[in-house]
């Protein structure tokens, strides 16, 4: 029965407390995040959602200050005991951020360098894997030609597809975005939204969006914060179409405040 | 937002006279019938075209605001409810066109049996059309749950009005041409009713998020 509690949800998060010094940033809360499904993470400004979402992959141990109380278990097993392998986790639980960050190297060295760092030098394997996380970025045939030029040539919604080929190079379980479209034009953020689809059907997905009507098109389920709290969480269409509680309604309606 | 809670207002005010246009057909074309008034049968079928019309505006806004303004939860069931209930109401509206039609014809005829079942079936679904499209407009308020059974009323009504009719066209077969028209009547009421539950159905989504056709005991 817990196993398959545990198949169904890769993460659990239990009463899982974020603190930034004495502030309190996330409270008490308390979601699973079901395997091989989309989870949209939306709220305000300040509510805790990105907050939340770096504690999945211990993110937040980068910042001074930060830090937690509860429990957040990946595949049965809580990410903040002492001897978690923090580089390891965050090889299986990837992270793609608001601005395209590719590094300053080209298309290919941007997609091999995590391999490199887990030290596969053999070439055919290298690209292999190069070829096979830009297919999967649905990136391959724009730049499968000009493979030895910077990454930070490409347009903005390509640098973001090549940012989630370079994590998809890590073979991931989860792949946790973070307004992965914010900067990017409509046919970018819709391109964007395709791949997420395409990708669910291998990986566990949680976005963070200020776009609600994105948050609508593209997961399967919905969790709305407000200041720090997890105030409504369930089916995406059950909240856009019918939420339980007051303040998402207002939240979603644009009747905030 | 508050552009669009303005918008949301004006669509109410138009499904609201939209609802009063209809419930004036029904009462008129009910009165032409009983009263033996063709002229105001004949109003009935010329304002028809005022019911049609708005209703098609109602469709315009709702679809410019399902576009424009991307709709959610409340609002959006409250747009998709104004979508559908239109419908209804402009197929009552032809359903009064056809009781006054029939007015028209049945004026010309001998008045063998007064008007007693028809008048109370017209009393009943115009309080079913008004206490439906009462929450729609208040903001469920009170909703309307007993719509639904007041269905049955009706039903029973047309049977009853079948059966006596039936008792005279036995007694006296010269007159099945004229009471067939009056069964038919009956008919355009019953199915009135049944708009107006439909209306209710919606009004009950809209209020609750929950979708209550078909089930067997929708009650709350």
């Amino acid at each position: 029965m817990v196993e398959e509690v545990r198949d169904k949800n890769i993460f659990e998060i239990k009463d899982f407390n974020v603190y930034y010094g004495s502030f309190l940033a996330v409270k008490r809360v308390n979601l699973n995040v079901e395997t091989h499904k989309i989870t949209a993470i939306i709220g305000p400004s300040g509510c805790g959602k990105s907050t939340l979402l770096r504690a999945l992959n211990r993110m937040n141990d980068l910042i001074i200050n930060s830090w937690v109380e509860g429990q957040v278990l990946f595949k049965g097993i809580d990410i903040y005991q002492k001897d978690t392998d923090v580089i390891e986790l965050r090889k299986r639980v990837g992270m793609v951020f608001q601005k395209p960050n590719p590094f300053p190297s080209s298309v290919y060295e941007n997609v091999a360098y995590g391999p490199k760092i887990r030290r596969i030098k053999k070439k055919s394997q290298l690209d292999e894997i190069v070829e096979n996380a830009l297919v999967r970025a649905d990136l391959w045939k724009e730049v499968k030609d000009k493979l030895n030029e910077s990454g930070m040539s490409l347009s903005g919604g390509q640098m973001q597809r090549l940012c989630i080929a370079r994590s998809l190079a890590q073979e991931p379980e989860v792949l946790l975005f973070d307004e992965p479209t914010s900067a990017l034009d409509p046919i970018s953020t819709a391109n964007i939204e395709n791949l997420l689809q395409e990708l669910r059907k291998t990986i566990t997905i949680v976005i963070v969006t200020h776009n609600m009507q994105q948050a609508a098109r593209v997961s399967d389920l919905t969790a709305f914060m407000y200041i720090g709290e997890l105030i409504e969480f369930g089916n995406t269409d059950t909240i856009f179409v019918n939420p339980q509680n007051k303040l998402t309604e207002e939240y979603i309606t644009g009747r905030f405040g | 937002m508050a552009v669009f809670d303005e918008e949301l207002k004006a669509l109410r005010e138009m499904v609201l006279k939209l609802c009063s246009m209809v419930e004036c057909a029904i009462r008129d074309s009910v009165n032409s019938l009983v009263e033996r008034n063709a002229d105001l049968a004949k109003e009935v079928i010329k304002r028809d075209h005022m019911i049609n019309a708005l209703d098609v505006k109602v469709d315009e806004e709702c679809i410019r605001l399902i576009a424009l303004r991307q709709p959610v939860a409340k609002d959006l069931r409250f747009i998709t409810t104004a979508m559908k209930i239109t419908t209804d109401l402009e197929r009552m509206g032809d359903l009064a066109v056809n009781i006054a039609e029939r007015a028209i014809e049945l004026k010309e005829e001998h008045l063998f049996k007064p008007y007693v079942n028809i008048p109370l079936m017209a009393e009943i679904t115009q309080g079913m059309v008004r206490d439906s499209i009462d929450a729609f407009v208040r903001g469920c308020t009170n909703i309307p749950y007993d719509v639904i059974n007041k269905d049955d009323e009706v039903d029973d009504l047309t049977v009853k009005n079948f059966n006596e009719l039936l008792e005279y066209m036995i007694r006296d077969p010269k007159i099945i041409p004229i009471a067939i028209k009056r069964t038919y009547v009956a008919k355009y009421l019953e199915r009135i009713a049944d708009h107006a539950t439909n209306i209710a159905e919606m009004v009950i989504y809209m209020c609750k998020g929950k979708i209550i056709r078909h089930m067997e005991s929708p009650g709350p």
